[in-house]
């Protein structure tokens, strides 16, 4: 393997990280500071990714990517009054939107479960184009990436310090003592869900456009991937400021489509991405804990080795 | 202030475990009362303060709060009149937040996109400071790090930032050290006094509830048993309000549990 090749698929896997941390920093803010496990996130991104590129077919590259936010709140906004309004279980609301959505994507898509995206006009193609010749030409996935990555970020760590957003922090902390308050859980969790819908969708919609086509099946696994990608990050960031926490979810990202690219060299299929991810998961999740359950069952263990020695005299 | 009329709540009518737990409670409180509230387990005290709050609404009534019919708000719009402090101190404040940001969240000045300025902070610390616990040079660390003490008078602090109509107190000393227990009603009467708060307090102590405020009453299975204010009040023992707990409810006070702060 040569530099270059290295330095190529160190580039590829910066891109698609960065398209991916969009919905990692949604998650940030849905999992992490809302404390809600938005299941819908599948469904969202694809939807993004489906009106992004049904609106740069029709010819408005620019209006993709706002058409995809608009589009991924509104799907935000169905699951927050689902589980806010009609008392159902917020994993539930979850999985009752991604699965509607399923169907919403396909219908948007005119029928068919693919587009193809091969001489559209999108955000990509006209950076390109005007990047053409400059020293920067070659760059402009990273580009556009990069700038979407940083503008939520920067939006995450200034809205989170405002009013609303202490009162979503607040009402993913203490449920409790926000619902006693004269803060509305309701209004906080839907607002939190419609934004971070909107992040997960422009995710999709950048991915699907740098990839000039988009199916069905795009997001699918998408909830675990940023997971997995979110609590890597939360390694590396712990209990720091809010924006290093974000910063901490985009290197997350990276790290995980790190790990990914490794593996695919030591031709690991690409089918077993999925897996990977939610092995990663579970040994994020559950490796604290049993880090904590340690020194009891050690005790369990000697308790019992004792007791046998016992037999044995 | 407050005007509860012929409130009435039924818990899980139409069962078997049916159980009324307000029976026509009727409660005009005063501007500027300090009202303590004894009464035993299940009595009806804190479901009174649920009532007024709004965490259910009344089955019959209505609930009057600064002259305003109240009996339909939701819980968070009535919450911007009432200050509500629990017996769990973990219950009123967000652990994984600053301090800072928990004070800046309960003085709720500003619209929602605004963030708190130096000049906000800076009064919120002031203000934090005449708890005279250490808190204020403390701003920037977790809740979740304090005392269970520290955290009920933060919560205490955030509760008034807001200069609420009216403070509910729910035994909010019961899960503390006997010293520390004391140094927060200190704190708790001081911060009325000097804001003039109208106030209800729930305890089990019978001594505190007879020193402090300026007016008792005892509930019993939903009523509201015996209302004493004044000289009357003044020259009361504990032993006259378990006496009159008898008188009242026709049975003997469980008064170790009552006694037991």
């Amino acid at each position: 393997m040569t530099f270059a090749t290295i330095l190529g698929l160190g580039q590829t896997a910066l891109e698609l990280a960065l398209f991916n941390a969009l919905t990692v920093l949604a998650l940030f803010l849905s999992y992490s500071m809302l404390n809600v496990c938005d299941l819908s996130t599948d469904g969202c991104f694809t939807l993004g990714a489906v009106v992004g590129a049904v609106t740069a077919i029709a010819g408005h590259p620019w209006l993709s990517l706002p058409a995809a936010m608009g589009a991924g709140m509104l799907s935000g906004l169905v699951t927050a009054v689902l589980q806010t309004r009609m008392g159902v279980n917020s994993l539930l609301a979850g999985i009752i939107v991604n699965t509607g959505l399923y169907s919403v994507n396909i219908w948007i898509m005119g029928g068919s479960s693919l587009l193809n995206m091969n001489k559209t006009q999108t955000v990509f193609t006209l950076l390109k184009g005007a990047l053409k010749g400059s020293p920067l030409g070659a760059q402009y996935s990273l580009i556009i990436g990069l700038i979407a990555v940083t503008a939520v970020i920067v939006f995450l760590a200034l809205f989170l310090r405002t009013r609303l957003g202490l009162a979503i922090r607040a009402t993913g902390d203490n449920p409790d003592m926000v619902r006693s308050s004269s803060i509305n859980p309701v209004f906080t969790t839907t607002v939190g869900l419609c934004i971070s819908n909107s992040f997960t969708a422009l995710s999709g919609c950048l991915l699907a456009q740098s990839q000039k086509s988009v199916d069905i099946n795009i997001g699918q696994g998408m909830v675990t991937v940023a997971l997995a990608s979110l609590l890597i990050g939360g390694v590396f960031m712990g209990r720091r400021s809010i924006p290093l926490r974000a910063v901490g979810a985009v290197i997350g990202a990276f790290v995980f489509r790190m790990v990914y690219t490794v593996a695919l060299r030591f031709n690991l299929p690409a089918f077993m991405l999925k897996l990977i991810s939610s092995i990663i998961v579970v040994i994020a999740i559950s490796g604290p804990y049993l880090k904590g359950q340690a020194p009891l069952m050690r005790r369990k263990l000697a308790a019992k080795l004792g007791k046998a020695g016992m037999k044995r005299c | 202030m407050l005007k509860l009329n012929h409130v009435k709540k039924t818990f899980h009518p139409g069962t078997s475990d049916a159980r009324v737990a307000l029976d026509d409670v009727t409660l005009h409180v005063r501007k500027g009362d300090f009202i303590s509230i004894i009464g035993a387990n299940g009595a009806g005290k804190s479901t009174l303060f649920n009532a007024v709050c709004g965490s259910f609404f009344v089955d019959e009534g209505s609930v009057l709060l600064d002259g305003q019919d109240v009996t339909m708000a939701p819980e968070h719009r009535r919450a911007k009149v009432i200050g509500r402090l629990f017996q769990d101190p973990m219950r009123g404040s967000a652990p994984a937040m600053s301090i800072e940001e928990n004070l800046v969240l309960a003085a709720g000045q500003g619209g929602w996109l605004s963030t708190a300025g130096k000049r906000e902070k800076q009064a919120l610390r002031e203000r934090l400071a005449l708890l005279d616990m250490g808190l204020e040079d403390r701003m920037k660390q977790p809740v979740g790090l304090l005392s269970g003490g520290q955290r009920q008078a933060l919560t205490l602090m955030m509760a008034t930032l807001s200069m609420p109509k009216i403070l509910l107190l729910d035994e909010h000393t019961a899960a503390l050290d006997p010293g520390t227990a004391e140094k927060v009603l200190e704190l708790t009467t001081r911060i009325v006094a000097e804001n003039k708060l109208t106030c209800l307090m729930i305890t089990h102590n019978m001594q505190s509830a007879l020193d402090l405020g300026n007016r008792t009453i005892m509930m019993d299975r939903g009523r509201i048993v015996f209302d004493t204010e004044g000289e009357a009040r003044a020259k009361l023992t504990v032993e006259d309000l378990l006496e009159k707990f008898r008188e009242a409810s026709g049975r003997k006070l469980d008064n170790d549990r009552m006694l037991l702060a």
